[in-house]
């Protein structure tokens, strides 16, 4: 009788090549995705050893994190030379690139899907920390640093290390209003910003199944930010019906065995999770969009601290309420939150309504192909007569601020990002993480506003 | 490397600093791994004018020129930027001493032979209280898996992986090539439906 086994445990076992002394293995990789700036080194420590690329169709680069999306002039020289770079290295290489006006650009984890890139089963590896985007799919996707790109480059392998598995079940139906941000900033509140540091984290539950494939990239993608090495929802139907590529793994059934062993096991309850607002400066600093900023908890000194110095850094002071938190820009955009569903639920709010005076907005579509069906649809108009500046082109843009969308010192930035690190969106700049719906809503409101009241009260 | 690593140890204790705050966005437009010393906790050690911010620990008399950094829980967490570590070697720190570490920057500090150094949180605070009285060596024995200062000793919770590359110094690359009729059969028996072209 064979033992249960987690659907990481069984992603794993069908990639392992041999094992490697001291308990690592050598783990093969289905594909490799690169971006023009965590790439260059990889590529010239090939060269500098002289190796060739393993396997160079099973990788693909994109430009996504240093173009303007304003146009396609790159913001400076620096930002024109990696995004040359990257087309002679693939140039050099034999491999596909997806660069600035090619139709498939655009963020790479945008990107993967939309191409058909990604199947259950696959392990897929690229030099960006939101890799874990992938297990939405039933697929183990993790980041790497450049070392290992130059690694994947030379051997389509990884020498790899097995993660302990935690599940997090999140049970019941969501409240009206509440999304799948929501329920990973949730996760990410409970299991804390290191919660799985050394853990492959598989969601389970209904509020997890209900989710149509965009929540769950969403849920997938955001996993990293609790410090999970990789995110993973079991192959239904849903998941199923979103592959769009030619790929099968029929190896296994893409999901754990029933009484498969778990080191750790978070249950939490969806009906209780409201629309969420990041107050600090970890992921892990949220509060429920209609409650105050927090007191620092007075039983852990330590904690205090950091609390303290998020508070100090945000500018904000403990016993505030929320939504009567200002803000100077809006942005919708990342590869959390900037796919063709993401920008239908903040165009919803948008429609018939305008943004604040004094707030810039701007809206920056994951992918030119999500751009296109956008406007095929009409969002463009929404988020234009409301006053958003609509990207004509993709890319991470002010998720984290490497072209030349930068938010000033001070500045406060409602934004469907991922991280609301100090400087993440520029020096001194503040960011509040939320849905792209809240965001919208916050746009329209001046300052940070709760989605429901929206929803509810179509004149507000 | 040597399997000890020994230096002035400075305090830099806040929870989760991420490698947004260890290299800074305007550092990584660049294709060499060189001149990243600068970039490392910029926004910290320097006001926007670029002068040193003369009360950043590593510019304290005490500190300067520290090797080791004693840090606080989920250390490196977010982006993969292996220039966030790059630049912590370049500025010249050998090791960093915490209770936790995220999982690409500690892969990432491995690949480059920067030692991180996993302690209990008691002990962690035990080194921090030692260095806060006086400017102090602590030593870090990956033989015996210690860390230890006057007479003190705690145990580093260390991987036999992560150990023996730091100490080996191991060339991971040709190493794993050595294997490569190995992937070639792993290859050759993978389902055809599953073998990724991506079109050009």
């Amino acid at each position: 009788m064979t033992m249960p086994r987690t659907l990481y445990d069984k992603l794993v076992d069908s990639h392992k090549v041999c094992d490697l002394p001291d308990g690592e293995m050598l783990l093969y990789v289905d594909l490799h995705v690169m971006n023009e700036y965590t790439s260059p080194q990889a590529f010239s420590g090939l060269d500098e050893k002289g190796l060739p690329v393993w396997k160079p169709e099973s990788h693909l680069a994109v430009v996504d994190h240093v173009n303007a999306t304003r146009g396609r002039a790159a913001p400076d020289a620096a930002s024109q030379l990696l995004i040359d770079n990257l087309g002679k290295n693939c140039a050099q290489h034999g491999i596909a690139l997806y660069g600035l006006g090619d139709p498939r650009q655009g963020i790479e984890h945008v990107v993967v899907p939309e191409q058909g890139l990604v199947a259950p089963g696959m392990v897929i590896v690229c030099g960006d920390s939101h890799t874990t985007t992938y297990g939405a799919f039933g697929a183990l996707g993790f980041g790497i640093g450049t070392s290992e790109v130059e690694h994947v480059l030379a051997t389509q392998t990884l020498r790899y290390r097995r993660m302990k598995n935690m599940r997090v079940t999140v049970s019941g139906d969501l409240a009206p209003g509440v999304v799948a941000k929501d329920i990973i900033m949730k996760v990410v509140q409970v299991v804390g910003a290191g919660g799985a540091n050394g853990f492959a984290v598989e969601f389970a539950g209904e509020a997890i199944r209900s989710q149509s494939i965009t929540g769950r990239m969403t849920i997938c993608n955001m996993a990293v930010e609790l410090g999970a090495r990789a995110a993973l929802i079991a192959q239904d139907d849903v998941s199923h019906a979103a592959v769009k590529g030619p790929y099968v793994n029929p190896a296994e059934d893409w999901h754990s065995d029933p009484g498969a062993p778990f080191d750790r096991n978070v249950e939490i309850n969806g009906a209780e999770i409201a629309p969420l607002v990041s107050w600090g400066t970890s992921p892990d600093q949220s509060v429920p969009v209609d409650a105050l900023v927090p007191e620092p908890d007075a039983t852990l000194p330590k904690a205090q601290e950091s609390h303290g110095r998020a508070l100090d850094y945000m500018g904000l002071i403990a016993g505030t309420p929320m939504t009567d938190i200002a803000i100077d820009r809006a942005f919708i955009g990342s590869c959390t939150n900037s796919r063709i569903e993401d920008l239908r639920q903040a165009a919803a709010i948008l429609k018939d309504r305008k943004v604040a005076d004094g707030v810039t907005a701007i809206v920056v579509p994951g992918s030119t192909m999500t751009r296109l069906a956008a406007e095929a649809e009409g969002l463009d108009v929404v988020f234009r007569d409301a006053g958003f500046d609509w990207r004509p082109e993709a890319g991470c843009s002010m998720c984290l601020a490497m072209n030349d969308d930068v938010a000033m010192d001070g500045e406060r930035v409602a934004s469907s990002t991922n991280r609301n690190f100090e400087g993440r969106q520029g020096r001194g700049a503040r960011t509040h993480l939320m849905s792209p719906a809240m965001v919208a809503a916050a746009a329209v409101k001046g300052r940070i506003a709760d989605v429901r009241a929206f929803v509810e009260h179509k004149d507000l | 490397m040597p399997t000890h690593v020994t230096g002035r140890a400075a305090p830099f204790p806040l929870s989760n600093i991420d490698t947004d705050v260890i290299m800074p966005k305007r550092f990584l437009r660049t294709i060499t791994r060189e001149g990243l010393a600068d970039g490392v906790l910029a926004d910290l050690r320097f006001d926007t004018e670029g002068n040193e911010n003369p009360d950043f620990v590593l510019h304290r008399p005490a500190f300067r020129g520290a090797e080791i950094l004693v840090v606080g829980d989920n250390f490196g967490c977010g982006s993969s930027r292996e220039h966030a570590v790059w630049g912590l070697k370049q500025l010249g720190i050998k090791a960093i001493i915490g209770t936790s570490f995220a999982g690409i920057f500690y892969d990432n500090a491995r690949k480059n032979l920067l030692v991180l150094a996993s302690i209990s949180p008691s002990a962690r605070d035990a080194v921090l209280q030692a260095i806060a009285e006086q400017p102090l060596d602590v030593a870090i024995d990956l033989d015996q898996k210690q860390v230890r200062w006057d007479d003190q000793s705690v145990p580093i919770t260390i991987d036999q992986a992560t150990q023996r590359a730091l100490v080996e110094e191991r060339e991971d690359v040709s190493d794993t090539l050595s294997l490569n009729a190995q992937i070639r059969e792993f290859e050759a028996k993978r389902p055809n439906k599953l073998v990724v072209r991506v079109p050009k």
